[in-house]
This record gives structure tokens, sequence and C-alpha cells, in this order.
């Protein structure tokens, strides 16, 4: 059974998203995890021995590692790791055009917006759906200046060369428990490789979708964007609202080679029964610039902190970060800026709203080395309270040693006042839109940040969450 | 049809003690009202129960606009029936663009599925604001956030005129105006006067009723209109203060 609070939480409408189809899947590692598993999963995917090998090891690290709840939320024991099917997938390979995308799923990303979203701005674009990606396709000009955008099983056997050298060397297995347990049963996500000096103008797209119950995900992507180039990704995902918890648990690397730039935008909407664990760190070389904007909206408990390790002189790295919490939910986000290298730079901006019991946590840690000199950073994080049971804390950690750096902190929490409403009512906009307002105002400045369809989409988002929210 | 907002024996208090005491007042399409009253006679009361404040309870009596039983909407209800109200202390939204926030209320008065003609909308909206002196930064600022005082009260009259209103309470417009600040205000308001719409300004000064000349004037005290007159009551008003008329017996 659910607990109230998740019971209470599906009963608010989270977003078209919340439909599915019956299941008939040709390839099912059934529920629970041990050897097997990996075994199952690895034959399926033909893989080559050392990843085989490298999953295994993975799950003794995951079973050695106890949960982090010494810090973390209790809410983590409530996931029964024996519960849940680790790899689902319909036997598609993906494919390129729409029409041979199996009809079922091809409905769900059509009633997503996916291939519209595709002609209109992006490209390239992967959708996975459970376990593996059923379509792919990147612009043929991409391709012919030797990008390549693929999911993890084709990139590890197809492109051993370009993706193994830094495959789990940016987040190592052992990282987190969470880490571990995506290095055992890893699957889809993207594998991006952009050459030297290739811009990509448009970005790439991946679209993560759970449709199954009691089912969990475990992308893994890693980005390489070698000197000289840009590249901006982004990702989506849904799930339909199921009574048991669903699991999702992703790796995301990136790196950025000398002068590279990277922007990885997410807009997370996971229904209000998805643990959403994510481990997300980016590497960034000699004058690189690494810029995560993180979105969550959903989700029953999301753990994530991206994180960027500048490694080379004069590398930047970026958290933009928006996180909701409506009731029964918890948004437990924030960034981690490692500098190990002279005048490197970081900025966080996290902003996160709590509406009725949500509850939004920021964790920062910045660490600044005594020997390094011309470091900076710039910490700002802002919470919006809209009722008066909502919660909100802050814990961040920025250690800097020596005295040749820069940093600054602050901090902030407001609440919607009662007479702000009142004065926007008196206007004539209900009470749900007087607070999608305010809340949309309060983001105003990091939405800008993210590209105009984007922007577009989380206004809505947002305005559907405060409609839910109140009356 | 009655076409006035009316309100009849009106009782309300707010954490349990009374500060309206019965008022009754009428102000007909086409007329501007004034309300004058010493401090702490109910003034501001009056207006925040007009608009449904949810800390006033009305214990007694009706306020209707036109047919409309204001006391039966919920406050955003009210404006969209046509009521307005220009605050005192009109308050800040973070983030929330003036030209935002006047597109969203216009928004909220159009059917489902019609959407604000932006171009239109626009146009109307810097006209609007030339007549009032102001310059179009303030539709890219946040509404309210660190204008001075004079700017405030001249972006409620902006919104006003946006939303074209049946009715409009103006709660101490006057204070914290300059006179230049004052006169353009006041050629918003009587640009707004027609015989389709009524006024009731609540002022301390007479000095506001120099520039939007009343047809009558009342008297608020204690709860009640004690008091009802022409334009000249209020330079009586000022002239002789309040006390000849409070230490009457209530009018008949």
């Amino acid at each position: 059974m659910p607990d109230s609070a998740t019971l209470e939480a599906v009963s608010i409408d989270q977003d078209e998203g919340n439909f599915s189809y019956p299941e008939d899947y040709a390839h099912d590692a059934g529920y629970g995890l041990t050897e097997k598993t990996i075994d199952y999963i690895s034959e399926i995917k033909g893989e080559a021995e050392w990843i085989r090998e490298f999953r295994k090891r993975a799950l003794r690290v995951f079973n050695d590692k106890p949960m982090p709840t010494h810090w973390a939320s209790e809410d983590l024991n409530n996931i029964v790791f024996d519960n849940i099917r680790y790899y689902l997938a319909k036997g598609q390979r993906p494919t390129r055009s729409w029409d041979e995308v199996p009809d079922d799923v091809k409905e769900t990303f059509e009633r997503l917006g996916i291939p519209e979203k595709e002609r209109k701005y992006l490209a390239g674009v992967e959708a996975q759906f459970d376990s593996e990606a059923a379509y792919s396709n990147v612009k043929e000009e991409l391709t012919k200046e030797g990008v390549i955008f693929v999911n993890s099983t084709e990139g590890l056997r197809e492109h051993p060369e370009v993706f193994r050298p830094w495959f789990g060397k940016v987040i190592p297995t052992g990282d987190n428990k969470f880490s571990a347990l995506n290095s055992a049963v890893f699957s889809g996500g993207s594998f991006i490789y952009v050459p030297p000096g290739v811009k990509v103008k448009h970005p790439l797209q991946a679209y993560f979708r759970i449709n199954a119950e009691n089912f969990g995900q475990f992308e893994r992507t890693l980005i390489i964007v070698d000197e000289g180039a840009e590249v901006t990704y982004m990702e989506g995902c849904t799930a339909p609202k199921f009574e048991t918890a669903t699991l999702h648990s992703a790796v995301v690397e990136l790196v950025a080679m000398k002068d590279a730039k990277i922007q990885y935008i997410t807009v997370q909407n996971w229904s209000n029964n998805v643990f959403n664990l994510v481990t997300k760190r980016g590497l960034a070389h000699e004058n690189a610039e690494i810029r995560w904007i993180d979105c969550n909206i959903g989700s029953r408990l999301t753990m994530k902190y991206p994180g960027v390790i500048m490694k080379g002189r004069k590398a930047r790295g970026e958290v933009i970060s928006i996180a909701l919490a409506n009731d029964g939910q918890h948004q437990d986000t924030g960034a981690k800026m490692i500098h190990a290298a002279d005048e490197t730079t970081s900025n966080i901006v996290a902003k996160s709203i709590s509406v009725g019991r949500g509850r939004s946590t920021y964790r920062g840690q910045v660490h600044i080395p005594r020997h390094l000199k011309g470091c900076r950073n710039n910490t700002e994080c802002d919470a919006l309270l809209i009722n008066a049971n909502s919660r909100t804390d802050t814990y961040p950690a920025i250690t800097v040693r020596g005295n040749q750096h820069a940093t600054q902190h602050e901090a902030s929490v407001s609440q919607v006042s009662e007479d702000q409403i009142f004065y926007m009512k008196q206007r004539g906009l209900s009470e749900g839109e007087a607070m999608s307002l305010s809340v949309n105002g309060f983001v105003n400045d990091l939405v800008r940040e993210f590209p105009m369809e984007y922007s577009v989409e989380l206004k809505r988002l947002i305005d559907m969450e405060m409609e839910g929210s109140v009356g | 049809m009655s076409q006035s907002l009316r309100i009849e024996n009106l009782h309300a208090s707010v954490d349990g003690h009374e500060i309206l005491k019965g008022l009754s007042l009428e102000v007909p399409k086409g007329e501007v009202h004034a309300i004058m009253g010493p401090n702490g006679s109910g003034k501001s009361t009056l207006s925040k129960v007009i608009a449904g404040h949810e800390d006033y309870v009305v214990t007694e009596g009706s306020i209707y606009l036109d047919d409309v039983n204001l006391l039966e909407l919920e406050v955003d209800e009210r404006s969209r029936a046509g009521f307005f109200l220009a605050f005192q202390y009109p308050h800040e939204i973070p983030g929330v663009t003036n030209a935002n926030f006047l597109r969203a209320a216009r928004q909220a008065r159009l059917p489902k599925g019609e959407e604000v003609d932006a171009v239109a909308f626009y146009r109307e909206m810097y006209a609007k604001m030339d007549q009032l002196g102001m310059d179009r930064k303030f539709t890219g600022r946040s509404v309210n956030e660190g204008f001075s005082g004079g700017e405030k009260k001249r972006n409620e009259i902006l919104q006003m005129m946006m939303l074209e209103p049946k009715y409009a309470v103006l709660d101490e417009t006057d204070s914290g105006l300059d006179i230049d600040a004052l006169k353009i205000v006041a050629q918003g308001v009587n640009a707004m006067r027609s015989p389709e719409r009524g006024f009731l300004i609540i002022t301390h000064y007479q000095r506001l009723l120099d520039y939007i000349v009343p047809d009558v004037v009342h008297v608020l005290h204690d709860g009640r209109i004690i008091h009802t007159g022409g334009k000249e009551l209020a330079y009586e008003l000022e002239e002789k203060g309040y006390d000849w008329i409070t230490k009457e017996p209530a009018a008949a």
C-alpha cells in the first residue's frame, strides 16, 4: 500500500503525461536484482565481456553500500528493490523513422508532442520507452560532421574507442549507492560525441518515458565535446501515475575538452510516485564551460546535485536550478562545484518553491583548495513558500582555503503574502492564476535561461501545478 | 434594473470589532461621490469590504453592483463583475512585469479559448500610459517594485483605465502625491468619467476634490454616513473640521 502522502499526491492532476498502454514486453528481466539479472541484460544487448564485468562489480558495490539515510531522507527506505523490474523492452531497435516505431510507443510520444518538436527546432532526438530507445534520429549534416548521437548500448558497441576512455571516469561506480545501481543495470540514455570545432546550433534532445509499473529506469548518458566544440542537450521526463513507487536512477557524465562548451537542460516532470535519484557531473578542461540548467517539478523524492569539476585553468561551471515541491513531494536538489585549477569560476543560482506540505531542500558544495589562486564562486539560493505549512531547508557547504579567492553567498526565504494575492484577485485573477503568476515571477529571471520552447513549457507546467494546489 | 453601486445597512467587523455600523450609500452610474471622514471612521474598511477582503466579516446588510449581489461573489468575481479598487497602498509583485500583469487581468475577462490580441493590447496600454505621463520602461518593470509613492498611484490609475470597471473606489489615492502627480491622476480619472461609470472617492482632504469635482459628498463617522451634501460640503469640512457634524445627532 502506498502511504497517505503518496495517495494525496497522486490525486493532484499532474499532467497530460498521465496515461499508459498495456504491457507486452518481449524482454522482461523479472523482479529483483541478482547477477542473473545482469547476465540477462548483457545477453540481450550482446555486450562485450568487460561491460558485463563492469556491471557485476557495480552490483557488489551497490549491495555493500548502505542507504545514505544518515544525511538524506528516510523515505529512501521505502524503496523495495526486490519489487522492481530492472529491464523491460519490446525488443525494438531504435529506428530513424517514426513510421517504424511500435504503434503504442509512437502514440505515447505523439501525445507528448515529441515529433512535432523535432520538426520545429531540434537537431536530433532520441526517445526512450522504459529500458530502450524506440526512436533515434540526428540531422544528416551533423552525422557528416562526425557528430555521434546514439544510445549507450550502441555507443559502447560501435564506438568503444570514443566512449570507453571516459565511461565511468567522471562518476566512478562507487560514487554513491545509486550510481553503483545504475552502473549495474544501466540501459538506454544518450552517448554523444562532438568533434573538435563543431558547434551544434540546435539542441539535441532525449525524451525519457516510463510506461510500466514497478519498473526502474536506469539510463546512462555520456557526452564528450572535443576541443572548441559546443552542444546543447535537453532532456524531458514523464511517467504515468501508478499506485506503486517507480524508480528512476540515471548517471550523466559530461566531458568538455579545452575551450568546449556544454549546456545540459533538464525539465523533469515525473509523476508523484517516482523516486528520482540521479547523479550528474561534468569535467571541464582548460577554458571550457559546463552549464547545468535543471528544473524539477514532479517526482515523490528527487535527489540530484549536478556538479562540475573544473580541472583546467579558467574553466567555468554553472548550475541554474528550479525546483517545485508540491504536496507529498520532496525536492532535494543543489549543486557541487569542485575547483581544481587556477582562475576557475563557478556560479550557482537555485530557486525552490514549496507548495502545501511540499518540501524543498538545497544542498550545495563548493570546494576551493588552498594551493589554487584566482578562483571565484557565487552562490544564490532563494526559497519561496506558498503556504504556512510548506517547508524549505538550506545546507550550503562552502569550503574555501587560501586567501586568493572570491566567494559570495546569498540566501533568502520569502512567502507569497495574502495581501499580494488579494491585490491580484482584485484585478480579476483567480487564486490559482494569482499564485501561478507569483511563482512565475519568482523564477522569471531563471526561466529566461531556458530556450524559448522550454520556457513556455515550464510556465505551463507551473500553471498546472498551481491550479491544482488551491481550491 | 438599478444602475448603481448600492450599499444598504452594512455592518462589518474585523477581529470581532464592529467597524461599519449600518452604512448606507448609493452611487448611481454617471456620478462621482466622495467620502470624507476623520481618521478611524471606517473609510478604508469600507473599500476592503466592497472588494471582499477575507479579514472583514459582513454581519448584516447588502452590497449590490447594478443587479449583482457582490456579497455572494469571490474577490476576483467582483472584479470581473466590474468593480475596481485603487489601493491606498498598492502591493508589489516581484518578477511579474506590469505588462504581463495587466495582460493576465485582461485575459481573465475573456471567455475560455479567446486570447488577448497582443498588438492591440500594447497599443492601448502605451496610449494610456502617455495620457498618464508614464515612461514606457514601466511596462517591463515588476509591478510596483521600487516605484515611488506617486508612481504607484499612477500605476493604479493605469490599471483602472485598462480594466474599464463599471464602478471604481479610489482609496486615499491622493495620499503621498505632490501637486503635479495629483493633477495627472485627476486627469486620468476625469477622462474616465462617463454616464456608464460610477466613482466613489475616499479621501481625507478636500484637495483632491479641487481636481476631481464630485457630484455628492458624504461624511463617514463611526461606521455610518452621518451627513450628505453637494461639492461645497467638502470646502465646509476643510474650513470647519468635522466636529460641527460629528457632534450633532446622526442626520435623518
